[in-house]
């Protein structure tokens, strides 16, 4: 441990860690674990061209993610889903069901939220997509990502980015003023720790401060 | 998921002249296909993706008719103004379908050609005549709750998922459909085929035909719309049992009126039995009763879905309740 004193501040992310985990092996103690975390590379949008030799019948597909152009090459099969959390490593999306039944995947395009596992990547190269990172930023959060931590919006946390991408759009679609009105533009998105109430006070928060 | 090609189709002859070719499937909103592609229920070799074709609009027509491209999401369709006042039961049958996620993405055509939820089709090591013919229906000894009692055969006894569907069989619409032999219009009636022996044909589309348009006549004055799903939980749920009615009540008659049912067909089921028994006669319970006793008159249930006839009857006998209070 007195090695660990020595070393700079460690800020380890969970994925880090846990991607630090994976590398150094489940054999591994606590202590060499520590130390390959300090020297993981941080987890980055992969090169646009790295993989492209290896992906046979790979085409080329330029997306607008968050603001930011990429060019990639993607297996025309990869879902918007598994193109933004495998090739472009933004993994606040996740993927649930993967049948569009969970909302878990839930991200805009165009301002309008969609299910990204049901949708190719190679369909949305003139789209402007925006994943949970793109919504708002820890010390500028979005209302409702405030709301939902306020209100204490989630338990284990698995669905609540599609949660929130959902909630985000809703604000700007036609739904009544009750609980009822809000649950039901909200029935593609399931938490399985069921924090529904929260949820729904969080949402309706939003709604009424606009 | 199998390797396909996949193209962009720039216009409506290049999306065709594509969709001619073998094992070519049209993509657009894509939460039919690329779910099915995903349980190797559906593998195209080629994809053409639509998204970009010119069909995305809703226009009032001269004559008076409404006209819905095939790519129009079922949200946009949902809240366009026309819908909402002059078709409410489209806008009503949508907005009970699927969540909103999914209506953003799926489109007026891929709605009409929505495969059926019947977990043996989607399920590759099952039997079923539908994905492979002549393997045999493994959910007439099976698992049959959720599916039909009108219109099965001995091969098939999926039901048509839709709730759209519904809504347009009861407003009469038209499906505009282009093809490589040139342009045709089918009215709904006729577009949808029960299974038979054939259950992997469910419509009359050929190979290669794409739908450009759906067509409904003008508004009818004076009617009063109703969509009445009947399900297993309150949302984000299939129909075990769906009404859609439009009606017309004069001096307590019925004028006109047209009901049509989802949840227990093996496709949208207009039911010309209930209208013939209210036509022209006072709008009371006792007569939505015989209504409904009549479109369920020829119902063959299986192991698990004998409740569906008492309920169908209830879904239809409210339905007229609502549309006529």
């Amino acid at each position: 441990m007195a090695s660990q004193k020595k070393s700079p501040p460690v800020h380890l992310s969970r994925r880090s860690f846990l991607s630090s985990l994976g590398a150094a092996g489940v054999v591994a103690t606590a202590g060499p674990v520590l130390a390959t975390a300090q020297t993981a590379t941080p987890v980055a949008p992969m090169a646009a061209n790295s993989t492209s030799e290896t992906i046979q019948g790979a085409i080329p597909v330029s997306l607008r993610v968050n603001g930011k152009q990429l060019d990639l090459q993607v297996d025309p099969r990869t879902t918007l889903l598994d193109c933004l959390r495998e090739t472009m490593s933004l993994t606040g999306t996740k993927k649930g069901c993967d049948h569009g039944q969970c909302g878990a995947c839930t991200v805009h395009v165009n301002g309008r939220r969609i299910n990204s596992c049901l949708t190719l990547a190679v369909m949305h190269e003139e789209d402007e997509i925006t994943t949970i990172e793109g919504l708002g930023q820890p010390g500028n959060l979005h209302p409702v990502q405030a709301s939902f931590v306020k209100h204490d919006g989630y338990q284990c946390g698995y669905c609540t980015s599609g949660q929130i991408m959902s909630a985000a759009a809703l604000l700007k679609e036609k739904c009544g003023p009750s609980d009822a009105d809000v649950k039901e533009l909200m029935s593609g998105n399931i938490c399985r720790c069921g924090a529904y109430p929260n949820i729904v006070a969080a949402i309706q928060d939003v709604r009424q401060q606009a | 998921m199998e390797m396909f090609t996949y193209t962009k189709a720039a216009g409506v002859p290049q999306a065709i002249e594509g969709g001619t070719q073998a094992q070519a499937k049209f993509m657009a909103g894509g939460t039919t296909l690329l779910d099915l592609m995903k349980l190797n229920v559906e593998r195209p070799s080629r994809l053409i993706d639509i998204n970009r074709l010119p069909l995305d609009q809703v226009e009032k027509l001269p004559d008076g008719r409404l006209k819905i491209g095939a790519l129009v999401r079922n949200s946009d369709l949902a809240h366009h103004p026309t819908v909402e006042s002059e078709y409410s039961v489209l806008s009503q049958a949508l907005l009970q379908g699927a969540s909103a996620q999914l209506r953003n993405m799926a489109t007026t055509g891929g709605n009409l050609l929505q495969r059926t939820r019947c977990m043996y089709f989607r399920n590759e090591a099952m039997a079923c005549n539908k994905r492979s013919p002549g393997s045999g229906c493994s959910a007439i000894e099976g698992e049959n709750r959720t599916l039909a009692i009108l219109g099965t055969s001995k091969d098939c006894i999926a039901t048509n998922p839709s709730d759209m569907n519904v809504a347009l069989t009861a407003l009469e619409a038209t499906i505009h459909i282009q093809g490589a032999k040139g342009e045709r219009e089918v009215s709904i009636a006729n577009f949808f085929l029960v299974p038979g022996n054939t259950p992997q044909h469910e419509t009359v589309l050929e190979p290669g035909e794409l739908i450009t348009a759906v067509t409904l006549p003008a508004p009818k004055a004076g009617s009063k719309q109703i969509y009445l799903k009947l399900r297993d939980r309150a949302s984000y749920e299939f129909a075990l049992s769906s009404a859609a009615v439009v009606a017309v009540v004069n001096g307590g008659k019925f004028d006109y009126v047209r009901v049509a049912l989802g949840g227990v067909g093996t496709r949208p089921w207009r039911s010309l039995e209930a209208e013939r028994v209210l036509h022209g006669k006072a709008a009371d319970e006792k007569l939505f009763r015989q209504a409904a006793e009549a479109a369920l008159h020829g119902a063959q249930p299986q192991s698990q879905n004998a409740f569906k006839i008492p309920l169908a009857k209830r879904c239809i006998t409210h339905a007229l309740t609502l549309a006529t209070a």
